[in-house]
């Protein structure tokens, strides 16, 4: 054979947003090991910030670039509209977040220090801070791009991996409430792995079915026939593993104990950035590598839907702390998306319900982020005031910050003129036409059963008075203004003129995903 | 010049300078002349409308909004539309200067415009407001969620497209809910959580019965005159009216989707009541009006049993119950939900004196039940009480008072001369051309309505003055508030004895709208009735 080794052709350029972000992950690692501690911080926040800018401002260069057509690198990455898209919204988020991460208050000193013993009070003496924060990050952020573009399962899976790896670390690092920190560290790791295992076996079955990973190749041998059962399973499994990170019930029990767990910045990352990649991952397996399977995953899908909008929303009412609200809150969007995956069509519809998919996710990261971060704002003398009875008043002892959270709450709750609103428009109209009608009845009832405790939050805030020992306002760093004033201009602008990125995210979707 | 974008932009404007003043008395101030600034562009806007014009909405905007959804910003006037603003504009100067020292939470007469009896009863009434310490809230606040209220009930009347109606219907809760759970009374919260809670629901449902809407008609566009018989499949616009009608009859509200009302209306304070109950419920039968019968014709004919049955359950429930209340504020919202019943009607008589009867009755409506809130108001403000087994005789001491009570209570319970006798009268005409049997049920509402306004004022203002009442506690109304009620008392009696322009105004938007309905069974047939009658 004469051309025994051929090099790979890879793509760089239309790689360079996810390189750049890996390779600052990597220089950020041998910051850590050769840059003196205190002035690792110093260099980690301005190489993390610029990192993700640059990544940013390739990706709309790619963007502007016309579009490709076909994946890149061999056909592992689909650099197609809606992953750029993707790629912009967990660029700009992960950056907002990086904002928050900034902050002193959140993370431990030392992380392998049992908490109360006399070694973490020496290691927050003597300053010590966990700056590997900044890397994770990075590799976190990067696997999530991976994740949401990979053209086959086994780059997705990968790109799983890196992207859940360091959350599972990160969500350990909170610095009060150390235990349940942890105890929210042991849980995510346990059992994402279960989830990661069972994408994996789903892999692995569909493998045998279609004798490909390759999502365009799995949807041709669909058409050929072949070992029903394997496919079937193999598909039930590759579900769970998707539903487990996009928090869809009955997979979604993780989601509140490790956003209460893991530090509040952190938190306003996962709940914004994960679901975005995780929504790119789960409509490129189902309407790319499955899509010929619609009939078979559909009434599932459904179901999906309909108990995870039931259970997010009806869970949510009896949360008593504010992370595990904002948490079940997370759960009942996920369901609202979901039904724009379940309005699948003709090439129209698929665009359409894409282009909605897309405006949401950016709709409600922009809010999410902006929550949390008010989130860490208010505290108390044992660090964040998470129990809502301590948010009570809040609207008199600061009307401004009190009025920003109930207009993210509003949003939340897709009230009009808020970008929530439009979000929930966008995908509710694409189900209607889709079909799916009676999925968006539920969706509607458990909108209206949402805004209950959205509002009660409002009424804890507004209506009712001080307590004399209530949480105080942290004065806010810079970043973390900056957070909530970009998140609130985001909501108000997607709410009043969404029209810019409806256009696009219609842009993103009109070519639907590469093959 | 864009006079309804003015209409809309001068409140919201004047909401943002009242919330950057500084004092308090400012930004009242402030209020004040900007909600009369937009009394005077209503005024405006009304002299230059054309009744006879065959354009179908006039001074009409439209601009694209979200291309994408074929969103317009479209907003326009049609002769009910108009009467509906200019309700809007009038009562909220007046609510404004009503309100003037209830966010203050002072408690006391406080001198504020036009106070000249105050300084000796303010000693009576400190004891009163320790009693129920009422605490400070941010005044200015009130006044631009007052003007924000303002901006949004405008443009949910003048909104032409569907989608922009919506957006209205649901954003004007925001501020409302505000104005209720921040400065009502003691169950403001929960008040304010249901009326937020139910409204949303209903709203909801009709959000899925719009995106059908759009999905259905295949226009592309939002447009009101453009989807006009864009639906015609039957079964479709059964479940199109019914989302969208079940929103309508929750704002309204109808029996039995009324609870809400009497908790939110007895909780706002007196201001925001009588623009809740006076303005915002008149969305839900103007939506009927315009957006039920004209979007689903035949469903509307379909359900107009349903609906007239609603109506008249409600006329005679909400009087009975009227009847029973203790507390001054539910009776009135409880009498509205009665005089809802009527509204409702009227609308779905389908005919053009039941249809002008019901628009006219919106306004009056909103002028009569908007003085009886404020002067009930008004005497809750000096004893800190609603129940009207706390007075007595007020009469005695408050003659004033009195006497307006009295002419906004004879116009609810519609006496000959008063606003309301017309716009009952046409609605219950129109009703009995083809629904004799409802209009001979409804009119017991009437007699009912002579029982609760009657021993409500009797219990109240007659009698032997209640032993806790002193011309010192209970003075009688300031300058302040006879410039609040002397304006309705007016434009009561005005629109008893000339309703015409009102009427020449409304009929021939009451006609286009039955004719787009296309009542053809019927509409020949009561002309033919009528001629032979002559």
């Amino acid at each position: 054979m004469k051309d025994t080794i051929q090099a790979p052709t890879i793509e760089y350029a239309l790689l360079l947003p996810m390189l750049l972000v890996f390779g600052a992950a990597v220089v950020g690692v041998l910051v850590e090991a050769f840059a003196p501690r205190h002035l690792r911080k110093s260099i980690h926040m301005p190489l993390t910030l610029l990192s993700l800018l640059g990544a940013f401002v390739m990706t709309v260069l790619v963007a502007r670039g016309g579009l490709p057509d076909a994946a890149a690198a061999m056909g592992a990455v689909a650099v197609d509209g809606p992953a750029l898209f993707i790629w912009g919204i967990i660029l700009i988020l992960a950056l907002v977040s990086t904002l928050l991460i900034n902050d002193e208050e959140q993370f431990v000193a030392q992380a392998a220090a049992v908490p109360g013993s006399p070694d973490e009070e020496e290691a927050v003496l003597s300053g010590y801070a966990q700056t590997e924060v900044y890397p994770l990050l990075l590799f976190s952020v990067g696997g999530m791009l991976l994740f949401a573009s990979a053209n086959d399962l086994l780059v997705m899976f990968v790109g799983l991996e890196v992207m859940s790896l360091p959350l599972y670390l990160l969500c350990g690092l909170a610095r009060r409430r150390r235990l349940l920190s942890q105890e929210a560290s042991v849980k995510y790791f346990l059992l994402g792995s279960f989830s990661s295992a069972f994408f994996l076996y789903g892999m692995a079955l569909i493998y045998g079915y279609a004798k490909s990973v390759d999502l365009a190749a799995i949807n041709t041998a669909l058409t050929a026939g072949g070992p029903e059962t394997l496919l079937l399973i193999g598909t039930a499994m590759l579900g769970i593993g998707l539903f487990f990170k996009i928090g869809a019930a009955p997979f979604q029990a993780w989601k509140p104990d490790v956003y209460q767990g893991a530090p509040t910045a952190v938190t306003a990352l996962m709940a914004s950035t994960v679901l975005v990649a995780a929504f790119g991952a789960v409509l490129r397996v189902f309407w790319v590598a499955l899509g010929g399977l619609q009939w078979n995953w559909e009434p599932i899908m459904w179901g999906v839907a309909i108990i995870t909008m039931i259970v997010g929303a009806v869970l949510a009412i009896t949360q008593t702390e504010i992370k595990r609200m904002l948490a079940y809150s997370s759960i009942a969007h996920a369901g609202f998306l979901l039904t724009g995956v379940v309005a699948i069509g003709t090439f129209e519809q698929n665009s359409q319900a894409l282009s909605g998919i897309l405006f949401y996710l950016a709709a409600y990261g922009f809010t999410t982020v902006g929550a949390f971060a008010v989130v860490t704002m208010v505290r108390d003398a044992g660090g964040e005031a998470g129990h809502l009875s301590r948010w009570a008043g809040l609207g008199k002892r600061s009307p401004v910050l009190a009025g920003i959270f109930a207009f993210f709450l509003l949003a939340f709750a897709g009230i009009p003129l808020t970008s929530g609103f439009f979000g929930k428009y966008a995908v509710f109209s694409a189900a209607v036409a889709g079909g799916a009608l009676p999925l968006v009845v539920v969706g509607v009832v458990t909108s209206a059963i949402a805004a209950f405790f959205y509002v009660r939050v409002i009424v804890l805030m507004f209506f009712n008075e001080p307590s004399a020992d209530g949480p105080s306002i942290a004065v806010p760093t810079v970043g973390t203004s900056a957070v909530v004033a970009l998140a609130a201009a985001a909501t108000v602008v997607l709410g009043v003129f969404p029209q810019p990125v409806l256009d696009l995210a219609d842009q993103a979707a009109s070519a639907l995903f590469i093959r | 010049m864009p006079w309804l974008s003015t209409l809309m932009a001068v409140p919201v404007l004047g909401a943002v300078g009242v919330s950057l003043v500084k004092s308090d008395k400012l930004a009242k101030q402030l209020a004040l002349v900007v909600s009369l600034v937009v009394l005077a562009l209503t005024v405006a806007v009304a002299v230059q409308f054309n009744p006879t014009s065959q354009t179908r909405f006039q001074f009409a905007e439209v601009h694209d909004w979200i291309p994408r959804f074929g969103v317009h910003y479209g907003v326009g006037v049609d002769g009910i539309a108009l009467v509906l603003i200019a309700l809007s504009a009038v009562l909220v100067p007046i609510v404004i200067l009503a309100s003037w020292h209830d966010a203050d939470g002072t408690g006391g007469l406080g001198g504020g415009a036009g106070g000249t009896v105050e300084a000796v009863p303010g000693e009576g009434l400190k004891t009163e407001a320790s009693r129920v310490p009422a605490p400070k809230r941010s005044v200015k606040t009130y006044f631009a969620l007052l003007l924000v209220l303002e901006a949004m009930m405008i443009g949910v009347f003048a909104a032409t497209d569907v989608f922009l109606f919506y957006v209205f219907f649901e954003a004007m809760l925001i501020p409302m809910y505000f104005m209720i759970g921040s400065y009502g009374g003691a169950q403001r919260s929960y008040a304010a959580v249901k009326f937020l809670l139910y409204s949303l629901f209903g709203g909801l449902l009709m959000l899925v019965a719009v995106i059908a809407l759009y999905v259905v008609a295949q226009k592309n566009t939002f447009m009101f005159p453009e989807l006009i018989g864009a639906v015609q499949d039957p079964a479709t616009q059964k479940w199109l009216f019914a989302g969208f009608f079940i929103a309508f009859a929750v704002k309204a509200p109808l029996w039995p989707f009324h609870t809400w009302l009497p908790d939110a209306a007895a909780q706002a304070p007196a201001g925001a009541a009588v623009l809740l109950v006076g303005v915002l419920d008149k969305v839900g039968t103007y939506g009927m009006l315009r957006f039920c019968l004209e979007l689903f014709p035949e469903a509307s004919k379909f359900f107009t049993p349903l609906v007239i049955v609603l109506s008249v359950v409600g006329i005679v429930y909400g009087a009975i119950v009227a009847i029973g209340q203790t507390d001054m504020k539910r009776l009135i919202a409880y009498t509205s939900i009665s005089h809802f019943g009527f509204i409702a009607l009227g609308v779905f008589a389908m005919t053009r004196d039941g249809g002008t009867g019901a628009t006219l009755y919106m306004v009056n409506h909103g002028f009569s039940t908007g003085a009886l809130f404020l002067i009930a108001g008004f005497l809750i403000y000096r004893r800190g009480s609603s129940r009207i087994a706390d007075y007595g005789g007020v009469q005695k001491v408050a003659p004033v008072l009195a006497g307006t009570f009295l002419i906004a209570g004879l116009s609810g319970l519609s006496l000959p001369g008063l606003s309301t006798f017309v716009s009952e009268f046409m609605v219950l005409l129109g009703t009995y051309e083809r629904y004799a049997v409802a209009a001979i049920i409804g009119t017991t509402g009437v007699i009912l309505a002579a029982v609760y306004i009657l021993w409500m004022y009797q219990r109240t203002m007659t009698g032997p003055t209640n032993e806790s009442i002193t011309p010192m506690n209970l003075p009688d109304l300031n300058l302040r508030e006879r410039f609040v009620i002397g304006p309705l008392v007016a434009v009561i009696l005005i629109l008893g004895f000339f309703p015409k322009p009102m009427l020449d105004v409304i009929n021939p938007a009451v006609d286009k709208t039955l004719s787009s309905v296309g009542v053809e069974p019927f509409t020949p047939a009561v002309a033919d009735k009528k001629g032979a009658g002559q």
